[in-house]
């Protein structure tokens, strides 16, 4: 049997909930002794998938976001999903600069940054019925060189 | 939210998290202020800040078009180095300037 744990969370999709959302998964992947860049990678990734399920998935309105994380040896995935409206076109949403809002000043880097801080991003979009993003890191890549070294 | 304005130059401390949480209050303030003291300087400060999304990236960029239009230029000072990484990746860093400090 491999090394996993899970967590779950659900909260509504209020703005003041996105700190909440990032330090949770952060605080979860605490047990991956992680970098301070790597935790700093998935709260970045975190922040962005809950901010795009509450302005795009449910226009501001208020309903439930639900996060579940898992870790499997030293992959953590982290999957952000709503029940809003959904994405049309995914390959669209997901090209950098692209944005439904720019009179609001939204930078449409959110997926580019998702996918930048993440080794791996899927997005399952059905208009009508929500979106969940499901994203990979796997933490501590480049430390076994030292850490199973013993004196 | 602190601001500072000097003649035409506003500075704007940015809290230790901008998300879009606080990004939405920062920019409506903001834009009165820019508004009001004919603002064609903005200077972020970054010195609290160790969080940016980029919610922050919205933020700089919109106050970009607006003093851009008169000429204006948009300034980033203090970012650590993960704020910098932000930015870089962005591509922000192409329409403003980051004030490099001296290292001790």
């Amino acid at each position: 049997m491999k090394n996993t744990n899970e967590m779950e969370i659900r909260f509504d999709s209020r703005s003041e909930n996105e700190g909440f959302a990032r330090v949770a998964v952060a605080s979860f992947m605490t047990q991956l002794n992680p970098t301070v860049e790597e935790v700093a990678d998935v709260k970045t990734a975190v922040s962005e998938a809950v901010t795009n399920a509450i302005i795009h998935g449910y226009e501001n309105k208020v309903h439930k976001i639900c996060i579940r994380c898992r870790i499997s040896e030293n992959v953590l995935t982290v999957e952000v999903s709503d029940s809003g409206k959904g994405i049309e076109d995914v390959q669209q949403a997901m090209q950098p600069m692209f944005t439904t809002m720019p009179e609001q000043d939204r930078s449409g880097m959110g997926f580019a940054f998702m996918e930048a801080f993440m080794d791996s991003v899927e997005v399952e979009s059905e208009p009508g019925k929500g979106t969940r993003v499901k994203m990979k890191k796997t933490v501590g890549k480049g430390r076994e060189l030292w850490t199973t070294q013993s004196l | 939210m602190k601001y500072q304005v000097q003649e035409n130059c506003l500075t704007i401390y940015l809290p230790r998290e901008v998300d879009h949480h606080n990004a939405e209050e920062m920019k409506r303030e903001a834009d009165a202020v820019i508004d009001r003291n004919h603002i064609k300087y903005v200077i972020f400060d970054f010195e609290k800040t160790d969080f940016m999304d980029s919610s922050g990236i919205g933020v700089i960029m919109g106050r970009y078009k607006t003093v851009s239009l008169i000429g204006g230029e948009v300034w980033a000072v203090h970012a650590n180095e993960r704020i910098r990484k932000i930015m870089t990746l962005s591509g922000v860093t192409k329409i403003m300037q980051i004030y490099e400090e001296e290292r001790i």
